[in-house]
């Protein structure tokens, strides 16, 4: 039996750099309030949304991508000919085949990198993360680009009092690279598909070629609903605040780090009420700074904690070497929690 | 020992206090949580999580949505305690 060469890998990984992208349009509640019987306080006080950020036509999937990695590739002071892989997380690019990060990479200006989507919904930012880690250790990519991107409002019911307030639109990313110390720590991550009905789009789309459109839902005017996301609040809200916390609570543990060692909790900005029950549930100390980038911001998805982890750094309000726990979660049920040094 | 309906009474009043903010003394049984305790539907699950740790008792998502009042909170809970 031939002997085969084993790849060379770096001893460990750490995120290099960090950019984001948020489309320039800002809507406030006021124009979600336009589609659906609520309030602004309403809105503010089960979700602590204020506003959130719309793409434009030019703002592509794509588009907001190469904004986002641009900056992360700058922060991680690397060129795009050094990226050995591109990994996007969405589940609102619209063109299955080809994957977007192919067009991502070439645009960027890799040389010819790996590159390819996961779906992995609010949680994929950690999933992406947890793949290129171990890429740069296992020596297939020195430097790995990491994105989550969403435009979640070409996914939101507009008509839906529960959710027509939540979603917004925007790209995050990082670059992983080699490290001779561990700056990323074990992923606790799972799934739970006995939920799935908890978090999802409203019809798959293949209802819309079968030719029977008498299920496909209609829209106040009786014209054929565009698919949406939907959920079962209370029951997400459970799942996320207290099952979550213990995953989070698992994901401390497995790096070795007390909650008195952290410094920053980056959790999905799924909702304010959710951030604010989980930070009391994980029993967080005072000093340790929360993400609240949902206020402004929005959830989007697998584009969550990346643009939080940018705007913490770009405020202020962490700093590089800050030690700092990232916790995704959502449609599938999946959900993603790590411990690592901010770059 | 399973709790009185007392006792259930008395341990979801410090619930809601804690979550809400309500004064104990408002919790009585005919006090509806939305309309009349400021619990909103996602404080709700904090107060049902809260109750199943001190009841030892499991309160599924489909039943919380029949819980509209104290009551309702304390005879599911009399009916299902371990």
């Amino acid at each position: 039996m031939s002997k085969i060469k084993p790849s060379q890998g770096a001893p460990y990984a750490r995120i290099m750099g960090v950019g984001g992208y948020r489309p320039t349009r800002v809507v406030p509640n006021e124009v979600i309030l336009e589609k659906i019987d609520s309030s602004d306080e309403w809105i503010r006080s089960r979700s602590g949304i204020a506003t959130r950020h719309w793409a434009s036509d030019e703002e592509t999937v794509a588009a907001m991508s190469i904004e986002a990695s641009g900056k992360a590739i700058a922060d991680a002071g690397i060129s795009a000919e050094q990226i050995g892989a591109v990994v996007v997380s969405t589940v609102s690019h619209f063109k299955q085949t080809p994957a977007i990060a192919t067009e991502i990479a070439d645009k960027l200006g890799t040389a010819k990198a790996a590159a390819f989507d996961i779906s992995a919904g609010c949680a994929g930012f950690g999933y992406g993360l947890t793949l290129a880690k171990g890429m740069v250790v296992e020596g297939s990519a020195e430097y790995v680009l990491v994105i989550g991107v969403e435009r979640l409002s070409d996914l939101t019911d507009l008509e839906d009092r529960a959710t027509a307030f939540l979603f917004g639109d925007g790209a995050g990313a990082v670059v992983v690279g080699p490290s001779q110390e561990p700056h990323i720590g074990p992923t606790v991550w799972g799934s739970e598909g006995d939920k799935s009905e908890t978090i999802k789009q409203t019809v798959p789309w293949d209802e819309f070629r079968v030719g029977d459109v008498s299920k496909l839902p209609l829209d106040s005017k009786g014209d054929i609903k565009f698919p949406a996301i939907t959920q079962e609040g209370q029951a997400v809200f459970r799942w996320a605040v207290f099952e979550m916390a213990k995953v989070a609570q698992q994901a401390l543990d497995a790096a070795g780090i007390s909650p008195d060692d952290l410094d920053v909790f980056i959790p999905h900005q799924a909702n304010m009420r959710i951030i604010d029950s989980m930070v009391k549930t994980l029993k967080l100390p005072e000093h340790v700074t929360v993400a609240r980038d949902i206020e402004t911001t929005g959830n989007t998805s697998a584009a969550s904690i990346p643009l939080a982890m940018e705007r913490l750094l770009a405020t202020g309000k962490a700093k590089s070497g800050d030690t700092a726990l990232v916790i995704g979660f959502g449609a599938g049920l999946v959900y993603a929690a790590t411990v690592v040094t901010l770059p | 020992m399973a709790a009185t309906q007392e006792e259930i009474v008395a341990g979801l009043a410090e619930i809601v206090n804690e979550i809400a903010g309500i004064p104990v003394e408002d919790v009585q049984l005919d006090k509806s949580f939305t309309d009349d305790l400021d619990v909103d539907s996602l404080s709700m699950v904090e107060v049902v999580v809260a109750a199943e740790e001190r009841f030892d008792v499991k309160i599924p998502d489909d039943d919380v949505k029949n819980l509209k009042t104290v009551g309702d909170a304390t005879t599911y809970i009399l009916e299902h305690q371990a």
